[in-house]
Formats: C-alpha cells, sequence, structure tokens
C-alpha cells in the first residue's frame, strides 16, 4: 500500500500545476446559470484550450485521439484542476464521458474520425438521449421506435431528463428497433442531429428553480442507419461498455470540492460563534472523517483500475451510494452553520442545498446502486 | 501512488487467517465461550510465535520489522475470527515489558474512567494518560489487582472485565508513549474493520439460504439493501483504516477509528436484524460480535473524541 506519487506522477501534476496558473487568468468571465448559449461558448472555449495545451481526452485511449493517460494521471488531472478553480467539464460531459468513449470503443473507423475529433476540439456538444417518462430505473423498457426506411431509421417518441440538450449538436440515443425481441435485444444506439426536423426541445425546470435539463419529443425524425453505433439491435450492450467503464474517477473533482466546502463551513461556524455548539461542531468533525475516507476510497478504486489495467472495477456503486449521502449531509450541516441565512438563496450553500437532492437519484438511485451492490458484487439472488 | 495490498501483505494476511482458522476456528471459539475466559496461555505463545506482538519490534530486537500497515492487517484478522484478549495493549508493550513479544507475558491496558479488560490475567498493565504512557508489573499490579480493583459483569462474555476504583500507583515511564493511544487506536479499528467484514459474509450467507414466501430471503429489496449497506460502511472502513495505516496521521486515525466503530456496530446489529428470531440467541454468533464491537467503540479513542479531533482539523 503505497499512498505516494511517483516521480512521474509528480512531475505530471507539476506541469499541469504551471499549465493552469498561466492560462486561468486569460479565462472570460463565467456566464449566469441561466445564459445556455454563454455557458456552451464557456465550456467549449475551456475545452479547446485544453486540446491546445494537450490535456484534451487524457483518459481516452490514444488510437482515438486520447492521451491514453493512466487512472492515476487521470485522478491528479482532476484534483488539480478543482483545486485551481479551472471549469468544470460542463456542457463538454455527454461527448467527453459517454458518447465519445461509447464511438471510440464500438465505432467504425469512419465514425471514429467523424464524431471524436470534434468533441476533444470542443467544436461539439453531445446530449444523452436515454430515459423515458416510463423508463427511468428500468431503462430497457424505453419505447421510442425506430423503424427502417431504406437507408434511414425514422424516430419518433420522448426522452426526458436530457441535460445540455438546447445547446446540443448531437444526441447519443437509445431506439426500439425490434420491438418483438426480448427487451434487452431490441435496442439500438444511435447519433441524432439535434437539429434534425422533428426534434422538439422543451426545458424542465428544477426544484432549485434553474433550467439544467429538458424533455424531448423526437416525430418522425429521420436518423442515417450509417449513424448507428454498433450493431443493429446491439445498442445495450454497446450503452453498458462505456457506462459500466468505472476507473474511479467519476467523482474526483467533487470530493475535492466537498473537501473544501467543509473547510469553508468550519469558518464560517467560527466567524458567526455556531462553532460553540458541539453538536454543530462534531457533526462538521465527522463530515470530516467521512470525506477523508471517500478521498482514500477514490484512491483505492483508482489503484485497482490502475493495477486490473483498466478493467471494471465494482467500487463504482459502493463510492456513490455513500458520496451521495454525504453530499447531502454536508449541505443540511452548512444550513445549520448559515442559521437563518438558509433562507436566502442568495447566500453561499443555500442554492447547492437544493441542487444535493438530485444526487441519491441521478445516474442510478441509491435503491438502484443497492440492487447491484448486493447482487453483483454480494451475488445474492435476483428477485423483486 | 499503488493504493492497493501488495503481493507480500496478501500473503501475510492469507497467513494468519489460515493460521487462526487452524487455531481459533467455529468450533474452538465456542469451546473457549463455554469454557470460561481466562486467556489461553499456549494460544498467547503461538500467537507470539507467529509475530503477533512483535511484528513492528526491528529485526535486531528479535522482532519481524514490518510496519503499522502490517499489523493492521493481522489485527482486521483477529476482529473477524473474535479473537479475545488484550491483543493491542500486549502487541503496543513488546519490547517494553519482558516477555510481551513473546507471547509470554499478557498486558492490559487501563485509561482513565475505562473498565480493564483481563485485568486477572494480566502479567503486566498499560496505564494510558494524556500525553504519555506507564507500565506497571509484578508487585506494583498484585496491589492494584488485590487493592484498587472489583471485577463487574462484563457486557462481552469474552472480555472479563475489572473496575478500578482505587489510585494505582505511578509505574514506569514509557518512551514514545504519547503515539501509543493513536496506534492502539488505529490497531482497535483495525480489529472492528475486520469484525465489520465478517458480519457482512455472516448476513448475506444467511440471506442467500433462509427460504420464506418460497424464496430466499436475501432476494427480497428489503434485505438486500441491508446487506448492500453493510458493504458500503465496511469498504469505506477499510480506505480509511488502510490510508491511517500508510499515513500514522491523527485526524486519519481518528476518522478511521469513527467509521470502523461505526461499521463494526451497525453492521452487527444489521447482521442480527438478518438473522430474525436465530439473531437474537446465544447460539449465532452475531451477538459476540455486537458485544465486542460496542466495547471496543468506547476504547482507545471514542466517538465524541475523534469527532472532535477532526473538527479541530478543520480549523
Amino acid at each position: 500500500m503505497d499512498l505516494a506519487y511517483t516521480e512521474a506522477e509528480e512531475e505530471f501534476r507539476a506541469r499541469l500545476r504551471e499549465w493552469l496558473a498561466a492560462v486561468l487568468p486569460s479565462l472570460p468571465a463565467k456566464p449566469g446559470p441561466d445564459d445556455w448559449p454563454g455557458r456552451r461558448a464557456y465550456d467549449t472555449a475551456w475545452q479547446r484550450m485544453l486540446y491546445d495545451a494537450g490535456y484534451a481526452g487524457l483518459h481516452w485511449p490514444a488510437d482515438a485521439g486520447g492521451r491514453g493517460a493512466t487512472p492515476t494521471q487521470h485522478l491528479i488531472f482532476l484534483e488539480e484542476t478543482e483545486k485551481a478553480g479551472a471549469p468544470y467539464v460542463g456542457a463538454n460531459f455527454v461527448g467527453l464521458l459517454h458518447a465519445g468513449p461509447t464511438i471510440a470503443a464500438e465505432g467504425t473507423a469512419e465514425q471514429r474520425a467523424r464524431w471524436l475529433p470534434p468533441v476533444l476540439r470542443g467544436d461539439e456538444i453531445w446530449c444523452q438521449g436515454f430515459s423515458e417518462p416510463d423508463a427511468g430505473s428500468d431503462l430497457a423498457s424505453l419505447r421510442t421506435r425506430a423503424v427502417r426506411d431504406g437507408d434511414h431509421y425514422v424516430v419518433s417518441g420522448q426522452k426526458i431528463w436530457t441535460s445540455h440538450a438546447e445547446v446540443a449538436d448531437w444526441c447519443e440515443l437509445l431506439v426500439r428497433t425490434d420491438p418483438t425481441a426480448p427487451r434487452h435485444r431490441g435496442i439500438s444506439w444511435l447519433a441524432m442531429r439535434m437539429d434534425a426536423p422533428g426534434v422538439t426541445v422543451r426545458p424542465l425546470r428544477t426544484l432549485a428553480g434553474s433550467t439544467e435539463f429538458a424533455e424531448m419529443f423526437l416525430d418522425e425524425v429521420r436518423v442515417p442507419v450509417s449513424h448507428r453505433i454498433g450493431a443493429e439491435n446491439d445498442g445495450w450492450r454497446v450503452t453498458m461498455v462505456t457506462l459500466s467503464f468505472e476507473r474511479g474517477t467519476a467523482f474526483v473533482g467533487e470530493v475535492v470540492a466537498c473537501r473544501r466546502t467543509l473547510a469553508a463551513l468550519a469558518a464560517e461556524a467560527q466567524a458567526n460563534g455556531r462553532w460553540d455548539d458541539p453538536v454543530l461542531r462534531r457533526r462538521l468533525g465527522r463530515l470530516n472523517a467521512e470525506f477523508r475516507a471517500l478521498w482514500r476510497l477514490t484512491q483505492w478504486n483508482v489503484s485497482e483500475a490502475q493495477s486490473s489495467g483498466g478493467v471494471p472495477g465494482t467500487g463504482g456503486s459502493v463510492f456513490k451510494l455513500r458520496y451521495s449521502h454525504a453530499r447531502q449531509e454536508l449541505y443540511e450541516a452548512a444550513a445549520e452553520v448559515l442559521g437563518a441565512d438558509a433562507a436566502d438563496l442568495d447566500r453561499e450553500w443555500a442554492v447547492d442545498r437544493l441542487s444535493s437532492l438530485s444526487y441519491t437519484i441521478a445516474a442510478g438511485t441509491s435503491q438502484i446502486q443497492r440492487n447491484i451492490v448486493a447482487e453483483r458484487i454480494l451475488g445474492l439472488p435476483k428477485g423483486r | 501512488m499503488d493504493f492497493q495490498l501488495s503481493d507480500d501483505q496478501r500473503a501475510l494476511r492469507a497467513g494468519v487467517r489460515e493460521l487462526l482458522a487452524g487455531r481459533f476456528g467455529r468450533d474452538r471459539m465456542r469451546a473457549a465461550l463455554d469454557g470460561g475466559t481466562g486467556i489461553d496461555r499456549a494460544l498467547w505463545r503461538e500467537l507470539g510465535e507467529a509475530g503477533f506482538f512483535a511484528l513492528r519490534l526491528p529485526e535486531t530486537e528479535g522482532g519481524v520489522g514490518l510496519g503499522l500497515p502490517e499489523s493492521v492487517l493481522l489485527f482486521e484478522e483477529a476482529g473477524r475470527s473474535l479473537l479475545p484478549g488484550p491483543l493491542i495493549a500486549t502487541h503496543l508493550a513488546a519490547g517494553a515489558v519482558k516477555g510481551a513479544a513473546e507471547g509470554e507475558t499478557v498486558v492490559a491496558v487501563l485509561d482513565a474512567g475505562q473498565p480493564v479488560g483481563h485485568l486477572g490475567d494480566a502479567d503486566g498493565l498499560l496505564v494510558l494518560g494524556p500525553g504519555e504512557a506507564r507500565v506497571m508489573t509484578g508487585g506494583a499490579l498484585r496491589d492494584v489487582v488485590r487493592e484498587a480493583a472489583r471485577p463487574l459483569r462484563s457486557l462481552d462474555p469474552f472480555t472479563p472485565l475489572w473496575r478500578v476504583t482505587g489510585p494505582v500507583g505511578p509505574g514506569e515511564l514509557l518512551s514514545g508513549g504519547a503515539r501509543l493511544r493513536d496506534e492502539g487506536a488505529l490497531l482497535a479499528a483495525a480489529e472492528q474493520l475486520g469484525s465489520a467484514a465478517r458480519t457482512t459474509e455472516m448476513a448475506v450467507q444467511h440471506a442467500g439460504e433462509r427460504e420464506q414466501f418460497g424464496s430466499p430471503i436475501g432476494s427480497f429489496q428489503a434485505v438486500k439493501h441491508l446487506c448492500a449497506g453493510m458493504l458500503v460502511r465496511a469498504e469505506l472502513a477499510r480506505s480509511a483504516v488502510y490510508a491511517a495505516a500508510v499515513t500514522a496521521d491523527r485526524a486519519e486515525i481518528a476518522g478511521a477509528k469513527l467509521l470502523a466503530d461505526d461499521a463494526a456496530v451497525r453492521n452487527a446489529r444489521d447482521c442480527l436484524q438478518v438473522h430474525g428470531g436465530m439473531g437474537f440467541t446465544w447460539e449465532a454468533d452475531v451477538h459476540l460480535h455486537l458485544k465486542r464491537a460496542w466495547l471496543r467503540s468506547g476504547q482507545w479513542l471514542t466517538a465524541a473524541a475523534a469527532e472532535e479531533a477532526l473538527a479541530a482539523d478543520l480549523c
């Protein structure tokens, strides 16, 4: 067990820090949360800076245009960019972390050449068309239909929880191509242009008041068959190849940010006198243990991915269950530190408390994660 | 960075597990429970020969010359197997109390306000004070047992407890005694981790075998989710305990103890629940894990002290 970084890893960190210190001051001002064109421009400008400096697609394989970095280098990258206050992956999320890696793993040479470079350069934005109003946790029950018409699919249906839909160029879309097959075997993966006729996007307002995601209506949208990744009806497997590809780095930046927030909460509590309350003080102490351990669990999972040559690990669900709960606890504690000011949404952390309510739901609810842990790790029998 | 067990560490863990399975398997464990709670001196010497107590002593002093990470793996196995006795105090006293390293002597620990385990069997007593530690042996220790202590009816059937009621002599000051409380807390956390992982396995095994409503109860989400929660607690504690063993950092050790106490106690509670009525019997092993976990939670570093230390670390 070694928590010390190698000389090469420290060199990578030092070069990255130097670059961040040099370029971050030249970033334009951050756009407001509801300024979607501004957010896209900001996020893609950052992606272009990463590309020009050789940091784009750090964790992508080299033959897909990435840097082929180790999981540990990826961890260092995410840790340092968060510590330096660099922009988040933002609107580039689906392209860099899901659609891109899926195309890299399952696409033809032509498809890779078409779609991967624009993602790395920040030229094109992707969104995800997976969930439907009646297909949430039970994603395989999705009903959006795609019917062959010559060299096109004609797609009709409805998708929901689509982040960045308003500004995306492409959508990674799961559709049912064989309604008679067993449900996991009748699904295909398509790349759909968001400006195609028949695509209607309607923003959804979250309980935090923002419009972070949208619902998407598809009315006889024509998608070329050549835009299908993988074989027809093999879309479930194609999707899972990437969804289950866990290198342990999914929440590195978030854990770093939580630890910084916790220190800021302690400072605020000392300033406003609430630190003298031993119940609150001990609650913050326990959260310190929690986030320190989550950081160590991240290092554990990353080391595991590294030593197994990047084979998917099972630690992701264990981590997410604890992390999503801990982060909600963090903002509950923040509300206690703020006292009556927690009712003022302009105070720092007040809106974060609202946003944090999604963590135990998004990307697999805690209940689904517990099923995964119980069945795939502990080997308990499937059931109802 | 390579935060995984090395091949040597894996081999060490496998070796200790095999040793304990052979020497203190379930039948022996239950026999020991029925046969009274005195220290099994032959087993104690075997543990000594296996390096349990001398693990961190330098090889020049007859030790094994390994570090905290290796001792954490040993104590994790001890926690899994419910191995009784003042293992931590004797390990910490190796090199300071004659015979401790070899398993020839038994060293108990006194922490102000806490009952003392195995005092009646002890050849030495580690006395923890603020920022220091002392050792008592021989006549001074016999005086404590005779004059200043009386046995109480112990929560844990494997750990006879004594309440120390009178003054205790000064004893002999140990060099480097200030770090003993931290190291003891870390090793206790390792025992809690082992117990938490074991009760998870016990619950999963029972849930896979026990049938009700025509199905294994582990196929019901209500039971499944209890088991998943147990694994999450154990694995978070594992990361915390192993990292604290590598860094030996005070705040990290406090976090490890806090999370491992939590994992051991709550996992034993959930394991008991999964076992249903059987879980409430003397015959099932789960109460032995719970009682030991409760006891260890109050030893070396309590939740209150750990949380205060971790709060101070934020400032």
